[in-house]
């Protein structure tokens, strides 16, 4: 996993409460076997004005020009300014994949759904959960500014806006540090093999029925 | 405990009072870490084709080997096709190249690290959180994970269920365990007695309606009160399963005489003294009385009508007597936005009637309404009557291949097929339309899934969520009609087993 320290990046809007991981990832695409390559159907049902199937040339298709990540000003972003309950419905991975895939570092919303958020963290994506009045004011000034940019510092746990002004964000001590340093945390849990194996064989007196065989 | 008139031990007794979801993450407590965080130990591992080939191709990468393959059970279902002649020649014969490869692959990974797989046409097969419960693969006091969210179901057995993403396959696979911080206790306590024809899943609905589909994140929900014991397993399974549609990783219930009678006898069951000894640790899987929740939300059975939903999130849903909601009523603007952007997609009116939305197609399936219950509530609404000719179709997919054989066995099918309905393979199928059955764009659905995000079951597609005699009674009428006002033709009982066991 690439490490995150601080980026600058344009901000885009999704301005929207409840985006769904299907709105985020078609379940189309989900038949890939691969990690890579679903930045381009990002969003696809409102990102283009046809329907995209898995392995077609995207560069020919239909925009859908009403679409803000479409609009000029918003190319290049990195920063995904959102609102409530952001990457709720399915579990599925491919959805920070895609967004990473795309060219997103930071998602900005007042809330996260609890598996998307924790998927973000396992693919290097930072979601930073701000409170309803800050991520107003962030869609109005973005809104205001065209090329509107953030600095997100991971170490100092803090945005800082254009105008200099500068925002602190919460997050859990265990993920900063995977982040930062881009580690792989089976590599982690693995350093703790031994308590997992005195824990199994603790649980198999216990609860022996637990390890029956599925013959 | 609690017979020392000792104040301080008193005290310290009371701070000891467990919910069940305590209970359940302290037994299989690894290690806390200085960081807060913890590993916590996974009993049952569930696998699919489409969360999981990119966490065995990780173990290949990294040269990891699974910790315990014993612990893990796959089956495909995602991609499978629902219809029988396509079914019919395996995975051979899937038109669908890159879901013939999805599905080749969870067959080729399951052989290499020597992992079970209920393959497609096997009898074990279906979705996988329909042959959990029903194999006893997945049991009470057990910690089951699976890529994939509606893993909440296994959490009617008193299990600590939950959706993880790959990374998390692949992270259990290599470790048995999760990174986790504990969540937060929620109970919904629903008391009274649900109306005939009002079953689980109206009541899930409706908690959805009431708490929204955020509601639950950050918690373990509870579910208990007078409503939820009489509910059959089954019912149970639905209103669990709809937990993370309230946003809450996993929903819970506490074991009780039907969890026993439902798990005894299961294939994978425990046997003889194991039995003892299971049934013997599972009557501690309840929450103590006075145990604290940081939540608590309640209902009243009776309150609860049969529920449609018509937007574009199961948050928004409202009773079959109800109107379609007027944005311009909404105060706040992101919610006013929403609603008006749900209308459009829906191709809905505000003030229209809910039972004037005329349907295209029904669905009745899913992880959420595919048990043998399920297809019997339908079966019983549907029986003697034919779908309305304005429907074009109505798909019923039993979500096991044990589901399908027993549903048989009681004639239901023909019941089905006398009515214009089809009667499909074992699959996700139109929940999630990875197969081919999918809407048009543009059509409604009356359909026994679990959300009705926009483009879920096909392109343009819009979903209604009801209950399976909500939906079968809508296939006979062209449009949503009160179920209760055909409770005469009903002769089961529908989602629940009225004093089961108690």
């Amino acid at each position: 996993m690439k490490p995150f320290t601080q980026i600058t990046g344009i901000v885009a809007p999704m301005d929207r409460a409840n985006v769904d991981t299907d709105i985020i990832i078609p379940k189309q695409f989900l038949k890939s076997i691969k990690r890579t390559g679903f930045g381009p159907n990002l969003f696809d049902a409102l990102r283009y004005l046809d329907q995209g199937e898995p392995g077609q040339d995207n560069s020919g298709r239909p925009l859908n020009l009403e679409f803000p990540l479409n609009f000029p000003r918003y190319q290049g972003a990195s920063v995904l300014l959102t609102r409530k309950n952001f990457g709720c419905g399915s579990s599925r991975e491919h959805a920070p994949w895609a967004l990473d895939d795309y060219g997103f570092r930071v998602i900005i919303a007042p809330s996260f759904a609890d598996i998307f958020y924790n998927n973000c963290f396992k693919n290097g994506l930072l979601p930073i959960v701000l409170n309803e009045a800050l991520v107003d004011q962030l869609f109005k000034e973005m809104y205001q500014q065209q090329g509107y940019a953030l600095t997100v510092d991971l170490q100092s746990q803090q945005i800082i806006k254009p105008n200099g002004e500068s925002l602190t964000f919460e997050l859990d001590e265990f993920r900063k540090h995977c982040l930062q340093n881009g580690l792989d945390d089976i590599g982690l849990t693995l350093e703790d093999a031994e308590a997992i194996r005195s824990y199994e064989i603790r649980r198999r007196e216990q609860s022996p029925w637990l390890f029956d065989a599925l013959g | 405990m609690g017979h020392s008139d000792n104040t301080k031990f008193d005290i310290r007794s009371v701070n000891q009072k467990k919910t069940l979801y305590d209970k359940l993450w302290q037994d299989h407590l690894v290690k806390c870490r200085d960081d807060g965080t913890a590993l916590i130990y996974i009993d049952r591992h569930l696998i699919h084709e489409v969360t999981s080939p990119q966490a065995f191709e990780g173990l290949r990468l990294a040269g990891r080997k699974p910790w315990r393959t014993d612990s893990v059970v796959a089956t495909p279902d995602h991609n499978v096709p629902s219809e029988v002649a396509e079914r019919a020649a395996g995975i051979a014969g899937i038109r669908d190249d890159v879901s013939r490869l999805q599905v080749q692959t969870l067959e080729d990974n399951c052989k290499e690290f020597g992992i079970v797989e209920f393959g497609i046409n096997e009898p074990g097969q279906g979705i996988v959180h329909v042959i959990g419960p029903e194999t006893g693969a997945t049991l009470p006091g057990m910690t089951v994970v699976c890529g994939d969210s509606h893993t909440s179901t296994h959490g009617a057995l008193g299990a600590l269920a939950q959706g993880i993403g790959t990374s998390e396959v692949e992270h259990v696979l290599a470790t048995q365990c999760l990174i986790q911080k504990k969540m937060k206790n929620m109970l919904v306590r629903v008391e009274g007695a649900l109306a005939p024809g009002v079953t689980a899943k109206d009541l899930v609905l409706a908690i959805i309606g009431e708490i929204g589909t955020a509601g639950g994140t950050g918690y373990t929900i509870e579910f208990g009160g007078n409503v939820i014991r009489k509910l059959s397993m089954e019912g149970r399974m639905t209103l669990c399963n709809m937990a993370i549609e309230a946003g809450a990783r996993a929903g819970i219930v506490a074991v009780d005489q039907t969890t026993l009678d439902y798990v005894k006898g299961k294939p994978y069951a425990p046997k003889g003294a194991h039995w003892e000894q299971a049934v013997a640790a599972w009557s501690q899987l309840h929450s103590d009385d006075g145990a604290h929740f940081d939540t608590v939300v309640e209902l009243q059975g009776e309150t609860i009508s049969p529920q449609v939903s018509w937007g574009t999130s199961p948050e928004m849903v409202l009773p079959i007597s109800a109107r379609i909601p007027d944005p311009a009523q909404q105060s706040d603007a992101t919610k006013r936005n929403g609603i008006q952007r749900a209308l459009e997609y829906m191709g809905l009116k505000a003030g229209q009637k809910i039972s004037d939305i005329a349907l295209d197609r029904v669905f009745i399936g899913s992880c959420t309404n595919s048990r043998i219950e399920d297809l019997r509530a339908a079966a019983a609404v549907v029986a003697g009557q034919h779908k309305a000719t304005s429907v074009k179709q109505v798909l019923v997919v039993p979500g096991s291949q044990a589901v399908k054989a027993q549903a048989e066995k009681e004639g239901l099918d023909k019941i089905f097929l006398a009515a214009g309905f089809e009667w499909r393979e074992p699959s996700c199928s139109m929940c999630l339309a990875m197969n081919a059955d999918k809407l048009g764009a543009g059509e409604h659905c009356a359909s026994t899934s679990n959300r009705n995000f926009e483009g879920r079951q096909g392109y343009g597609g819009r979903t209604h969520l009801v209950s399976p005699s909500m939906a079968a009674a809508a296939a006979i009428a062209g449009r949503f009609v009160d179920v209760r006002e055909q409770l005469d033709k009903i002769t089961n009982s529908i989602g629940t087993t009225e004093g089961a066991g108690q």
